[in-house]
């Protein structure tokens, strides 16, 4: 466990950087800290590793005050990621990996065995990567890199200072599982710098809200959703889940297909008869239904006109009428690729499903305007009251 | 008449190869000495400049590193015979004032290539070894000097080029040398020798290049590094 008792930081020029800052670190859990650029989240991280001196108050890790502690040693007992990665540019990956190791004189053979399965754990294969240069490998790769050289030394605790927000949105996404993923093996204690509060609920356990060197909220990600301790929190929150159109980063904001489908649409079952699907289709005003089994897989569609076509034939079923579905779109895709689809082959709506093809839900335009309505309230606001008038 | 210059040619090369056999030794001597005193002062450049130039990476006061570079500038200014001369009170005649000379010539190209390659060395890599547990010294002789070679191979290369070159004056204060023969074809009214002390002092500045050359074209490749990545 990590203890901040009472820390100040005060620098030279008389700038107050940390005020009386008093938090816990728990053994094994996330924690994320978080805030608006310049909030001291990334300073109060540094005290952790010495990269931060206080000029009042103690730093403890397992009870002991570090401040005793020969700071290089101490550094290499605790794992470092940063933004820019920080990969040695003339070192392949193999040594990138064991840089800490070396450091501390493990034998050549342990090295070895620990960088290849590191390598191996987050899926770059040591036989292929293991000898090519940082300057060879994909951003998302190198942070891989930048991660696993964080475990070489296995270090109970690892300091990570806003790691993935230089990536593109899909190896970020990629390597926030990856990292929630080994933490799960792993336990680590963690601490986390973030400004991005998608991120900060997805991986944290606890999280620390900063704001010009203090802390102004602590809590469970849930708890500080649900129980936000005052305005600055409620928009610090609100202003991250809505689109922020100054963040260069807004793709990564565009909603998940799962965000925005309906999830109760009208299904039958294949077994049903035209005589019943007409009924269906009049109580729940649809012009259409999506044949789905009892294992939730999707069978097809069916049209009121094609119903209506064969109604003469008693007996058939709408499995008999059904049309199968050309498109759908697998869960966990953004918003972006199911318009993309539904826009190039003119379809009025798109069925999501999981990865073994169960049904999950139904985009349609009118799913698309509502989510619009509702991330815009502003927008909806206005056209209320344009009617009202 | 119009045959005359033809054959004076002719008699001008005659005596060059002659002299080339009948005096190989002395040339060979002058080539010796004059690689001496050249490498001596390079190498002895390089041991100095490198490690001023990275004390004033790490050098917190500004003004020191203003007037030391100022002071290596000044000697770069210093017309070469007129530095060879101030030296002969204080170090006497011979080889010794000569490489002193070079020397503090060599020291400014290699101080600023070796400052300016710490500096070109990414701040995130300096900031993880830091992070990591890396001390001030495994930092500098693991992450920075390996990362900043090809720019102080640069800067030993050009040093070394025009210290040869220069260092044909040093026959002017008994150092001997190429320049030796220089002096003396001069003396003596003998083109040849004149000849051979030029041509010498040229080739061995491009030989040296050459093999500096490929020294640093492996050292680059040891370590993986091209000028241009370590920028």
């Amino acid at each position: 466990m990590i203890v901040l008792d009472h820390v100040n930081k005060v620098y030279d020029n008389g700038f107050h950087a940390l005020k009386d800052i008093n938090l816990e670190f728990k053994k094994g859990e996330i924690t994320v800290l978080i805030g608006p650029s310049g909030c001291g989240k990334s300073t109060t991280m540094k005290l952790i590793n010495a990269l931060n001196t206080p000029s009042s108050g103690r730093v403890l890790i397992d009870g002991k005050d570090i401040s005793g502690m020969n700071p290089v040693e101490l550094r290499r007992n605790i794992g470092y990621v940063i933004q820019s990665v920080g990969l040695f540019p003339h070192m392949n990956i193999s040594k990138n990996v064991g840089v800490v190791p070396r450091l501390k004189k493990w034998d050549k053979d342990k090295i070895e065995h620990t960088v290849n399965g590191l390598l191996d754990m987050v899926g770059l294969d040591h036989a292929i990567y293991g000898s090519r240069y940082p300057s060879e490998l994909s951003g998302g790769q190198q942070q891989r890199v930048g991660v696993v050289r964080a475990l070489a030394a296995d270090p109970d605790i690892i300091l990570m200072d806003e790691p993935f927000s230089a990536l593109d949105p899909i190896s970020r996404e990629q390597l926030q599982d990856e990292l929630i993923r080994l933490q799960q093996e792993l336990h680590k204690t963690i601490i986390f710098v973030t400004h991005d509060m998608d991120e900060a609920i997805k991986i944290a356990d606890t999280i620390v809200l900063m704001k010009a060197g203090e802390v102004v909220q602590i809590g469970k990600p849930d708890a500080i959703l649900r129980h936000p301790a005052n305005d600055f929190v409620r928009n610090f929150i609100g202003q991250k889940r809505l689109q922020d159109e100054d963040e260069t980063e807004s793709a990564y904001q565009i909603p998940l297909v799962d965000e925005v489908m309906i999830t109760n649409p009208v299904t039958v079952f294949p077994s049903r008869g035209l005589a019943e699907a007409i009924k269906m289709m009049e109580m729940k005003r649809v012009d259409s239904l999506l044949i789905v089994d009892r294992n939730k897989q999707l069978q097809g569609a069916v049209s009121i006109y094609r119903v209506l076509d064969q109604y003469g034939e008693e007996g058939k079923t709408v499995a008999d009428v059904m049309q199968p579905v050309r498109y759908s779109v697998a869960s966990g895709s953004t918003l972006a690729q199911a318009i993309e689809i539904m826009d190039s082959h003119q379809l009025s709506n798109l069925p999501v499903v999981d990865s073994s093809n169960r049904f999950l839900g139904l985009i349609t335009r009118g799913s698309v305007v509502k989510h619009l309505a509702e991330v815009y309230p502003g927008v909806g606001r206005s056209a209320a009251g344009g009617e009202g008038e | 008449m119009a045959a005359l210059p033809p054959a004076e040619r002719v008699s001008d090369m005659n005596a060059f190869w002659s002299f080339i056999t009948e005096r190989y030794p002395d040339i060979l001597k002058a080539l010796q000495e004059h690689l001496a005193i050249s490498f001596s002062a390079v190498i002895l450049g390089t041991i100095i400049a490198v490690p001023i130039g990275i004390l004033l990476v790490y050098s917190r006061v500004g003004w020191i590193n203003s007037i030391v570079f100022f002071v290596a500038n000044l000697f770069q200014t210093v017309p070469s015979l007129a530095l060879l001369a101030i030296l002969i009170p204080l170090l006497g005649i011979g080889m010794k004032p000569a490489i002193l000379a070079l020397l503090l010539y060599s020291l400014m190209p290699i101080l600023r290539n070796t400052y300016d390659g710490f500096h070109s060395v990414d701040k995130g890599v300096l900031n993880s070894a830091k992070g990591m547990g890396y001390s001030t010294a495994q930092t500098i002789m693991r992450i920075q000097l390996p990362l900043s070679l090809p720019y102080i191979m640069s800067g030993i290369r050009i040093t070394t080029v025009y210290i040869i070159s220069w260092a044909t004056l040093a026959s002017l204060i008994g150092a001997g040398g190429l320049g030796q023969l220089i002096v003396s074809g001069l003396g003596v009214n003998k083109p040849e020798m004149i000849y051979i002390g030029g041509i010498g002092a040229i080739l061995l500045a491009l030989i040296a290049d050459g093999l500096l050359g490929l020294l640093e074209g492996w050292l680059s490749k040891h370590y993986h590094q091209t000028r241009e990545s370590a920028i």
